[in-house]
């Protein structure tokens, strides 16, 4: 059988398994969703009843059907408003990617460079970035650079250290093992260390992706000429709070639906790591 | 003495802290001698291993492969760790051919090498399997697979089946007796389990306390194939006692 042949069939297998396991992981998902739904439902509840029976004007508490409506009607504008922002994240995002896995293997391989760089890592991660992005923007500009560097700066973090202490958790048993074998240290890296430590790059990887969309907006909110970041702000300036609570739904919706993408690329690329 | 296929020559190896673990260990191997090592828990059994394999240099002291130093060398030994070590992210048949792989040949070819062993070693039909569907014997043998597919000259067996239920391990002491008459393998294996060690072994080296050494080669004159009834023969019993002395000797 050809690797390829292999690898086809496998997935075939997994496949298989998953039909199988359809039925009770959809009710397992209702089952673990169900109750925060109830509960944003009746918090939903009071709010409208508050609103309702206080008489408040719209300015200082919409309520949720106004915001709803008045999101809906502005639909096109906070639509046009998205698509920037989920380019903005996507790029940081992947940027915050390529520097956290060339950070972490270089680490992983040069002894030295895990010393000289921890220390900057844990540093990077204390930098205000209130006070920071206004600079970058000076530097930068108001083009996507500033805010691709904002949201690498807050997202980099967690995969880069996961990523380290994913090689470096590597059983010294399992690194024996190989060297019995005669793997070379890049060998050892691709068969073992690497793919024990992925387990632990999707559990940064959900950390980061929480940071990466407010990161987005919070860039914008800086300095952007579009966004939903730029949109809040706006609504905000003129007192349309219904509009600036519907750029926030837009926002978390965008944040819970990239998270719950994790889980699907995880059991995509590591089948095998077996939980819940 | 005959020929021999492996000298462990004078190994001394010290880690930080206040005694030695190696204190001039000694004694060969012959070629297709099954040689089991026992020694109190902590003694130094897994380091004397770990030098031999040649993943920790000793102090001093050499490990002669037919004649040749191979001190520090990887290739002339298959090692088997205490823990079976296998690794979920490859399937069974994976996890089988990592060494061969490992060691550079087409993911195909290593297949093709690993594959027919799968029926003596009881594990027909689960080449696609995780690990994790294997029960505990199933997964030793596959451990041992992994490691007698790498065809080299001799095993390093430490404890293989020092995790599995008594049953287990009688049907696995059974089973490794038959694979070693079929496959003519030089085997050296660690275990703590006296009576697994004369029922699977040509001679039994006892090594003392840390610092180590050995204390006492015992030949085991039983006849080949080993049965289960031999247990209960007055010979067996005879090597067992003299064995558990030699281990209970004040040092
Ligand atoms: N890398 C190391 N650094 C420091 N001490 C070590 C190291 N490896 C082993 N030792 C020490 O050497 C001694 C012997 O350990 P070893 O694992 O070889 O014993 P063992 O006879 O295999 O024990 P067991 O029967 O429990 O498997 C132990 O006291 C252990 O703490
Ligand atoms: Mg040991």
């Amino acid at each position: 059988m050809s690797p390829r042949g292999g690898a086809v069939a496998r997935i075939r297998t997994h496949r298989a398994r998953d039909s199988h396991t359809r039925r009770p992981r959809l009710a397992g998902v209702v089952g673990r969703v169900g109750p925060s739904l109830v509960l944003v439902l009746v918090g939903l509840g009071v709010w409208q009843g508050y609103v309702t029976a206080a008489g408040l004007r719209p300015q200082v508490l919409p309520s949720p059907l106004r915001v709803v409506e008045q999101g809906w009607a502005f639909r096109e504008e906070i639509w046009a408003n998205t698509v920037p922002t989920l380019q903005v994240t996507a790029v940081g995002f992947v940027a915050s990617l390529v520097l956290g896995w060339t950070l972490a293997v270089a680490v992983d391989f040069v002894p030295w460079l895990r010393r000289a760089l921890t220390p900057l890592l844990v540093a990077s991660q204390t930098l205000p970035i209130i006070a920071i992005a206004p600079l970058l923007i000076i530097w930068f500009g108001f083009g996507l650079l500033p805010k691709v560097v904002v949201i690498a700066l807050v997202t980099f973090f967690p995969i880069a250290v996961g990523l380290i202490e994913g090689f470096a958790a590597t059983d010294r048993d399992a690194t024996n093992l190989l060297r019995s074998m005669g793997a070379s240290r890049w060998r050892q890296f691709r068969y073992v260390r690497l793919p024990g430590a992925l387990p632990r790059f999707f559990t940064a990887l959900r950390i980061g992706i929480t940071y990466a969309v407010t990161g987005a907006i919070f860039a914008e909110y800086v300095g952007a000429t579009a966004g939903l970041g730029i949109f809040m702000n706006l609504q905000k300036n003129s007192f349309r709070t219904d509009l600036v609570l519907a750029a926030v739904v837009v926002t978390a919706t965008l944040s819970v639906t990239l998270f719950a993408l994790t889980y699907v690329v995880e059991r995509l690329v590591i089948p095998w790591n077996g939980h819940g | 003495m005959g020929e021999t296929k492996v000298v462990i020559d004078d190994l001394r190896k010290s880690f930080p802290g206040p005694l030695p673990v190696l204190d001039g260990v000694a004694f060969d191997v012959a070629p297709g001698e099954f040689v089991s090592v026992i020694g109190p828990s902590g003694c130094g059994k897994s380091t004397l291993f770990d030098v031999i394999a040649g993943l920790e240099p000793p102090d001093a002291g050499r490990v002669l492969v037919d004649g040749e130093d191979a001190t520090g060398r990887v290739d002339p030994f298959a090692y088997m760790p205490q823990q079976d070590l296998l690794f979920p992210w490859r399937t069974v048949l994976d996890n089988t051919t990592l060494g061969l792989e490992v060691a550079g040949m087409r993911r195909r070819l290593a297949r093709e090498r690993a594959r027919p062993l799968f029926e003596p070693f009881g594990l027909a039909g689960f080449e696609d399997a995780r690990p994790r569907e294997l029960s505990g014997g199933m997964r030793q043998r596959a451990a041992l697979l992994r490691t007698v597919v790498q065809d080299r000259p001799v095993l390093l067996l430490d404890e293989p089946f020092g995790a599995l239920d008594s049953l287990t391990r009688t049907d696995m002491q059974t089973w490794l007796d038959g694979m070693r008459t079929r496959f003519d393998w030089t085997v050296l294996l660690i275990t703590h389990d006296i009576r697994e060690a004369v029922y699977l072994s040509d001679r039994v080296v006892v090594l003392g306390p840390r610092p180590t050494r050995v204390r006492r080669n015992v030949v085991i004159e039983l006849p080949r194939p080993r049965h289960h009834e031999m247990i209960t023969s007055p010979r067996f019993s005879a090597l067992e006692a003299e064995l558990d002395a030699v281990l209970r000797e004040p040092s």
